[in-house]
């Protein structure tokens, strides 16, 4: 017999992975709070189903927790559509109502079945090994293994057999219809398969934190990618890795194992908001630190060409080059140093000056400058506010824009202070 | 008379047609006869019930009375020959697709359940993006195109459904002068087809230059035909004039009632 700990990994991975991926959908929705009134609302159908079968039999649990899925469904919209409660009350309202239902449900009865409210809210995972499935005298190993592979699995299919509906009708339901495609229908099998997945997470991460487990990774894979399938293998990823890393951390800290699963899902949230590359914390200082260190890179470009242009010497001593705070000063010297690298400027005894690349750069930024100065004086702002927008587009001026500066400026030789704008190559 | 007329060969035909939100009725008693190959216009000020037009034939919105027949039959047995195009703000732009998906979407209807849209699909929902002039960004994140350029996305989705009826609302609106440009001359060439367009409309100006039929609502239909004859100062009058009140007030009086307020 394989060892205990790995049952447990395998259900946590399942539980983990099946929330991850559906979990896409309830976010992408704008529903995860739904999902959130499922996984509680499904409670009184579980135990509705305990007390009539007398047992833990899965499929009387999963029965009645469809039941009751597709029912909080439907008491939501009617209450939203019908009777004018404002949706996210009526979503409030309907999965506390059904929550309390089934805890009070089971707290009476509870000494007739073999369930009870620490294990349904809090989850019980660590009893994985000694749960058995019986098929007869045959031992089949780990009950919850068994009911959490069939439900990923089912899962997995139904995301790939609907993927272009559930995407359509996710994108909008008003044009899924309009081509033909039930969206309701996909509403409400969406919905039953996350009440299906919740009754059968519910025993291993519990009912309260099942709900991280659906939310949480499809989040934190909408920070790291703008593609919808690459979305969703993320999500499932760091749903089954959540799992697996919690366990672990469980046994370090000894404590709860569910707990500790939804801790690193946690963890693995607050890491990407920070080095996600598109929308992470990380990757906008680096964007902005990058622009910054150009910006600078041209504005000494551009004071060397000025200088060339006034004097015979047209070297200057690094000191001129550098003013400001300490940080825009340290900015300066990094900017001079790339540009060194980048052969655009020499250095001499601490004087920099510009080498034949340099000078056809610093030509194109200060022609750009001037262009966009002459532009903006045609537009009628007075001489003093020229120097601001040029400063500010100088930097961004590709081909094109270039081109259309020239269109609009065909004559252009002297800018509005009667300097000379460069040739065009 | 409606009735008169040979079905089979009215794109949109709606018969005494009621459509009311929350028990408040939006649009009363329309009867319209659209006829095919036409640019139709349908104009009419705020909340006069354009959209709700729009969506009641293809029931989006369920009607409180009436039909609506496409080529003489009912909305549910003709999808295919409806292509829609929604107002821009009505969907989430930050969904994580590409310009090309959305335009696939086109063809989920064509490409039926349990299947992925094959080669062909992707041929016509390449060659619609290259119509509206966005072949280019093919594979741009739908969040970072322009408003034109959503817009013109919205359109080339609706080619690659390939219907023989357009439904569109306000597909000018927040565009620019460029793609209104380009969007009318696709709806041009899809005329000279023999499709029929029904177009929500806001800018009087280009009424006359764009439609060759109108729809004057107001609550109700006001006026409809030949721009040529409907697209008239008294018709406008009755359209954008105050003298609806008191239809109305009729609506909030069914509506007050219903609620038990009065």
């Amino acid at each position: 017999m394989l060892d205990g700990s790995f049952w447990i990994i395998l259900t946590g991975a399942f539980a983990g992975g099946a929330c991850g991926l559906l979990g896409v959908f309830l976010v992408l929705r704008k529903m995860s709070l739904l999902g959130d009134a499922l996984s509680h609302a499904v409670l009184p159908g579980i135990a509705i189903a305990f007390l009539v079968s007398g047992s833990r039999d899965i499929l009387p649990m999963f029965l009645g927790a469809a039941v009751f899925g597709v029912m909080t469904t439907l008491l939501v919209e009617t209450f939203h559509r019908r009777w004018h409660v404002q949706e996210d009350a009526s979503i409030g309202i309907a999965f506390t109502s059904l929550f309390a239902l089934g805890v009070v449900l089971i707290s009476a009865y509870a000494g007739q079945v073999d369930l009870d409210q620490e294990c349904v809210l809090y989850g019980e995972i660590a009893y994985t090994p000694w749960d058995r499935l019986l098929i007869g005298e045959q031992d089949w190993g780990p009950r919850p293994v068994w009911i959490l592979g069939t439900v990923f699995v089912l899962d997995l299919l139904f995301v790939l057999l609907f993927y272009k509906e559930l995407k359509i009708t996710s994108f909008d339901p008003d044009i899924a219809v309009a081509v033909g495609i039930p969206a309701t229908l996909m509403h409400y099998m969406l919905m039953s398969s996350v009440s299906l997945t919740t009754v059968a997470a519910f025993e291993s991460v519990g009912a309260i934190l099942v709900v991280a487990m659906l939310i949480v990774p499809g989040a934190t894979a909408y920070l790291w990618s703008d593609r919808l399938p690459v979305i969703l293998i993320m999500s499932t990823v760091f749903g089954i890795v959540s799992a697996i890393a919690g366990y672990y951390l469980a046994g370090l800290w000894n404590s709860s194992i569910a707990g500790a699963m939804v801790l690193v899902v946690g963890g693995i949230f607050g890491v990407s908001l920070i080095v996600a590359p598109q929308y992470g914390l990380l990757g906008r200082v680096i964007r902005q630190g990058r622009l910054g260190l150009r910006v600078a890179q041209d504005h000494i470009l551009l004071r060397l060409v000025r200088e060339s242009e006034t004097t015979e010497d047209p070297s200057v001593h690094i000191s001129d080059l550098m003013e400001g705070s300490v940080g825009a000063r340290f900015r300066s010297r990094v900017a001079m140093w790339c540009l060194g690298r980048e052969g655009f400027v020499t250095w001499d005894a601490g004087h920099l000056a510009l080498s034949d690349n340099g000078l056809g750069k610093a030509t194109d930024l200060l022609r750009s400058h001037r262009l966009w100065e002459t532009y903006f004086s045609q537009l009628g702002l007075p001489e003093d506010h020229l120097h601001h927008p040029a400063d500010a587009l100088e930097h961004f001026t590709d081909e094109e824009l270039l081109q259309g500066l020239h269109a609009e400026l065909p004559n252009a030789e002297i800018d509005p202070q009667g300097k000379r704008i460069p040739k065009n190559k | 008379m409606a009735h008169a007329i040979d079905d089979a060969t009215i794109p949109i035909h709606i018969h005494d047609m009621t459509v009311a939100y929350h028990k408040k009725p939006v649009l009363w008693d329309v009867d319209l006869a659209v006829p095919e190959g036409k640019l139709v216009g349908i104009v009419g000020p705020n909340g006069a019930g354009k959209s709700t037009m729009i969506k009641a034939i293809m029931d989006l919105v369920p009607k409180a009375s009436g039909w609506v027949r496409i080529y003489g039959q009912p909305y549910a047995r003709m999808r295919q020959t409806i292509g829609y195009v929604p107002q821009r703000e009505s969907v989430d732009w930050d969904f994580p697709i590409r310009a090309l998906d959305v335009v696939l979407m086109g063809r989920y209807g064509h490409v039926g359940w349990l299947r992925r849209p094959g080669k062909i699909d992707r041929e016509i929902a390449e060659s619609a993006l290259e119509k509206v002039g966005m072949a280019d960004y093919r594979d741009r994140q739908i969040n970072q195109l322009s408003g034109g350029q959503q817009q013109r996305v919205f359109l080339a989705r609706a080619l690659a459904q390939d219907a023989r009826v357009y439904l569109m609302d306000e597909p000018f609106a927040g565009v620019d002068a460029a793609t209104e440009r380009a969007i009318i001359e696709i709806l041009m060439e899809l005329r000279s087809r023999d499709k029929t367009m029904l177009v929500v409309h806001h800018d009087l100006q280009t009424v006359n230059q764009y439609f060759d039929w109108l729809v004057l609502i107001n609550m109700r239909v006001v006026a409809a035909g030949d721009t040529a004859t409907v697209f008239t100062e008294e018709n406008l009058n009755k359209t954008y004039g105050g003298r609806l009140t008191l239809l109305s007030d009729a609506a909030q009086a069914v509506a007050d009632h219903q609620r038990g307020v009065s």
